[in-house]
């Protein structure tokens, strides 16, 4: 069938995208509608000695100026961290207190202190100029590892040394041990560069409070609505669940940054109610940089000892993660539980230790950015084995290959239980489609236009799939990871799928529908997927970690399951017919192996006529599931990239980049392709153009387009793309996950491949020319006074 | 501050609008003229997402006051396609599926259709630099580059 599991359905979605009629959240225009803008603290650290507002009051068209002091006032409640860490001397985490308007303290440059409402933006934004906050400066420190140093400026009085956890996982007694034993041992220190997540789309609110109906209405950028809505009552009390409706309409990339229930959207929520207009924001970019919670920023040790054969004896991890002024939502989780525990790798790895200590600093929060801890995890290992190999005078892939793990399931000693693989095919599809074996002739090419040429691997794993919500609880999660859906069949027989995921741009309304023409058999224009409403889904978590395919659809199928076996007694009893006998083929309900069959509507029709249904069954044909997965999923796969880089200036073109993912069942692969080319293209900014500078002040450095560097057409090269999959047994349709493979496997493989061109290992993130010109210096510095 | 009155074109029909001084042509047309296609992704002419015709040059609106459209014409991607019948650009980024979130689409129809009717056999380098100007967070520019030198090739083999 042309609309079923593995066709290249063209995305449903994009009809009103290329006209310019998409709706998001900043085109949604609302009556009685008023601005708001935020007034900043333009210092890192500082008491808030006075809030002057005269000026901006007095401004024709301000409606209002609101402070943190009413706003705790009103009981609005301190923004949270939803997962909760414990040290390894048994202690909580220690989370400061953060307002979504500051009153006594600013601890990073953006820190909200008030905000204005006025009739336009413009004005809203000029009369923000108009605040006069006196500020009472503080040391501050920006750096995760100042942070830690004794004497460092203090910036939460309940975290003291800035310490939020000191954290590990695994044996260290055994991996000393393994170490002990190694013949050869790889250290590195490997920072892994703080990025901007940066969807396209600036984050955006706008809040109605209808007095009437005592009634709260947000539409907001959000990945998964109705976790907003839950967090904005459960804990800030900006009003109770059943008052308070979340839209996310569409909404332009997320990559992780909306994931979280940030100050601006609340203090919107409470200023709508406070002053009873209809209140919208929409961040400028400059906002989105000093807002929108950051990615990435570890320092890490790590030692990695091998024995005579190349196999690793032992590997002992130390991460040092900034978090930022204050923790996120799930900021805690990110360098702990997404990222420690994947430092096995793809490798049979019996003695393994890691240890976190998590950090403030003076600088935006530090959450889940795509790949989220699994991009670091990925980096620090696959760095490591080109590394050791290089070192052990091994191929990159022998090495690899030879500490492969290849029984399933298999349980590492960082509590993840890999439920299936075949390492070896995704690194031979790789190395055959990148045409390893003609590299040397390639080098040597280059070699004479005075080029050099380097080949980098990197075999990642990541879990995906998130997550098994007894698993998490225990774990510290303050929520469950299941997914939620309805499959609604109308009386005329169309189908309408409602879903707690959220698409913001990865085709769910093209996928999701594709899943359920197959299994009805139904033209996929007579199915239609609702998502982003909490009025209209019955509940759901949204989408990152990978999970809408292999949670949120297993959640449909659950639903359709329960929908299927009501069709088959309807069709039996009208049928007078076993209800084994019943299939569903050809658009119709049939009795196999005879001529009596009745057509998918009137099914549907005889379900709410209930003229005609079996004793004691009621009426409809609408069925809801909430499926909660048994395990985490684990998409691999091995990427391999081609570099040349100009040894005069440092400039380094990639000019292949190959990769072969182990996704499981692929239900759309030209939507997968585009899923894969998106995260590569991530992972090449962060290896090459991207990072978030401070400097030593908490003033941010990177704060615009013409600062931070994203990749544009001209940086990148076309993807050569394909699939070695294993299916995954967790979940009904066999599905692993496919969002942030390319984000997790590509940085280790650019810069491996740029270390194999210049012939230095010492290179950080990103690479830039100037970066690669220097280590390149310095490598052929060093040959020369060899 | 008296508001300007503005007479202009946009998409082929004559418009009157008011505006601040301050105004750009993007706040013109997303919050007076309700066209919403055009979408801010910077405000700082890097990002591309505004991205709209003026006289035939390919502009960031959000560095045109929209005073400053006064007797021009403005084409936005509202008017990119002829009634139902997509522009071959448009029909190709569908086929192959070369947007995911959808905000930086208009920006990147216009500069590509700009791209064609000043060259209709761009190499793939010349494809890749005419669109270093508008950023995408989420293709990875693959398929987008595929489709505007497929649709290129179709609308020459049409010609």
């Amino acid at each position: 069938m042309t609309t079923g599991i593995g066709a290249r359905v063209k995305r449903r979605e994009d009809k009103r995208f290329i006209t310019g009629k998409g709706k998001y959240t900043d085109d949604v225009r609302t009556e009685n509608q008023a601005y708001a803008a935020f007034v900043r603290s333009p210092v890192a650290h500082a008491n808030v000695k006075s809030i002057d507002k005269s000026a901006a009051l007095e401004m024709d068209g301000v409606i209002d100026v609101l402070d943190g002091h009413q706003l705790t006032g009103d009981g609005i409640g301190n923004i949270i961290c939803g997962w909760a860490v414990t040290s390894k001397d048994g202690s909580p985490m220690n989370m400061g207190a953060w307002s979504a308007l500051a009153t006594q303290k600013v601890r990073y440059v953006g820190d909200a202190v008030a905000v204005v409402i006025a009739e336009t933006q413009q004005l809203a934004r000029l009369a923000a100029e108009a605040v006069d906050v006196e500020y009472e400066e503080l040391p501050v420190v920006a750096f995760a590892d100042k942070a830690l140093k004794d004497g460092a400026p203090q910036i939460h009085e309940e975290a003291p040394g800035n310490l939020i956890y000191d954290w590990e996982i695994g044996d260290a007694a055994k991996a000393d041990a393994g170490l002990a034993e190694a013949v050869h041992v790889t250290e590195m220190e490997i920072t892994n560069n703080r990025l901007s997540p940066n969807p396209m789309e600036p984050r955006s609110a706008v809040a109605t409070y209808d007095e009437a109906e005592d009634h709260y209405t947000l539409y907001t950028t959000s990945q998964n609505p109705h976790v907003a809505r839950l967090v904005l009552s459960a804990f800030y009390n900006v009003a109770p669940e059943h008052k308070l409706r979340v839209i996310a309409p569409d909404v332009g990339g997320g990559f992780g940054a909306k994931i979280y229930i940030y100050p601006e959207e609340i203090t919107c929520l409470w200023a709508s109610m406070k002053t009873n207009r209809s209140v919208k924001w929409t961040a400028d970019r400059s906002e989105a940089f000093v807002t929108d919670a950051h990615g990435r920023d570890h320092i890490s040790t790590a030692k990695m000892g091998f024995d005579a054969d190349g196999r690793i004896t032992g590997f002992k991890v130390d991460t040092i993660a900034n978090l930022g002024a204050y923790m996120s939502l799930f900021s805690s989780s990110v360098p702990t539980y997404l990222y420690a525990t994947l430092l096995s790798g793809q490798y049979d790895i019996q003695n393994l230790h890691a240890n976190v200590r998590a950090v403030y600093t003076n600088t935006v929060p530090v959450d889940a950015y795509r790949g989220a801890g699994r991009p670091e995890a990925c980096y620090l290992v696959e760095r490591m084995m080109e590394t050791a190999a290089r070192e052990l005078g091994m191929k990159p892939a022998e090495l690899r290959a030879k500490n492969f793990i290849r029984e399933f399931p298999h349980e590492t000693p960082v509590i993840m239980t890999y439920d299936s693989g075949d390492f070896d095919a995704n690194l031979a599809q790789a190395e055959e489609a990148a045409d390893v074996n003609g590299f040397p002739a390639r080098r040597e090419e280059a070699a004479k236009r005075g080029k050099l040429r380097g080949l980098g691997y990197s075999c990642y794993i990541e879990a995906c799939g998130i997550a098994p919500s007894a698993a998490v609880g225990g774990l510290g999660a303050g929520v469950g990871l299941w997914e939620s859906a309805e499959v609604r069949v109308n009386p005329v027989g169309t189908i309408e799928i409602l879903t707690g995921s959220h698409s913001h741009g990865q085709g769910h309304e093209t996928t999701f529908a594709q899943i359920v023409a197959e299994r009805f058999d139904q033209p996929i224009e007579n199915i239609s997927i609702v998502h982003g409403d909490t009025d209209k889904v019955q509940f759901g978590m949204g989408t990152y970690g990978s999970r809408s395919g292999a949670v949120g659809m297993s959640a449909i199928v659950k639903a359709m399951d329960k929908v299927e076996a009501k069709v088959r007694k309807i069709a039996a009893h009208q049928l007078e017919a076993s209800e084994d006998d019943i299939v569903i083929e050809g658009g119709e309900v049939k009795v196999a192996g005879t001529d009596k069959a009745l057509g998918w509507h009137e099914i549907g029709l005889a379900a709410y006529t209930a003229h005609n249904l079996p004793p004691d069954m009621e009426p409809g044909l609408k069925e809801s599931a909430f499926y909660d997965p048994s395990n985490f999923t684990f998409p691999a796969g091995t990427y391999i990239c081609e570099v040349e880089v100009d040894p005069d200036t440092g400039t380094t073109e990639i000019v292949q980049f190959t990769a072969s993912d182990d996704f499981g069942t692929i239900i759309n692969p030209m939507i997968v392709e585009g899923q894969v080319h998106g995260g590569i293209a991530q992972g090449v900014g962060q290896a090459m153009l991207e990072q978030v500078i401070y400097d030593e002040d908490g003033q941010l450095i990177t704060g615009s387009y013409m600062d931070y560097t994203m990749p544009r057409a001209a940086d990148l090269p076309n993807f050569s793309v394909h699939h070695a999959s294993t299916v995954c047994p967790g979940n009904p349709l066999g599905m692993k996950g496919c969002g942030e493979a390319g984000a997790i496997g590509s940085p280790p493989a650019v810069i491996n491949a740029i270390t194999d061109a210049i012939g230095n290992n010492d290179l950080a993130m990103p690479a830039t020319p100037q970066n690669v010109w220097r280590a390149y210096q310095a490598a052929s510095a060093k040959q020369a006074a060899e | 501050m008296s508001r300007i009155h503005v007479t202009t074109t946009i998409n082929g029909d004559e418009t009157e609008y008011l505006c601040e001084p301050q105004d750009t042509l993007l706040d013109v047309l997303r919050d007076e003229l309700d066209l919403t296609g055009s979408k801010e992704g910077c405000a700082s002419g890097d990002c591309g997402a505004c991205s709209v015709m003026l006289d035939g040059r390919l502009v960031c609106s959000c560095l045109v006051l929209g005073a400053e459209a006064e007797g021009r014409a403005v084409e936005t991607i509202e008017g990119m396609a002829s009634g139902e019948e997509l522009h071959p650009l448009q029909q190709a980024f569908i086929d192959k599926a070369a947007l995911q979130c959808g905000i930086c689409t208009p920006g990147i129809l216009v500069a590509a259709k700009d791209l064609l009717e000043r060259n209709p056999d761009p190499t793939e380098e010349e494809v890749r630099y005419w669109l270093a100007g508008n950023l995408c967070r989420c293709t990875g520019y693959d398929k987008i580059i595929r489709a505007v030198l497929d649709t290129a090739a179709d609308m020459r083999g049409a010609a």
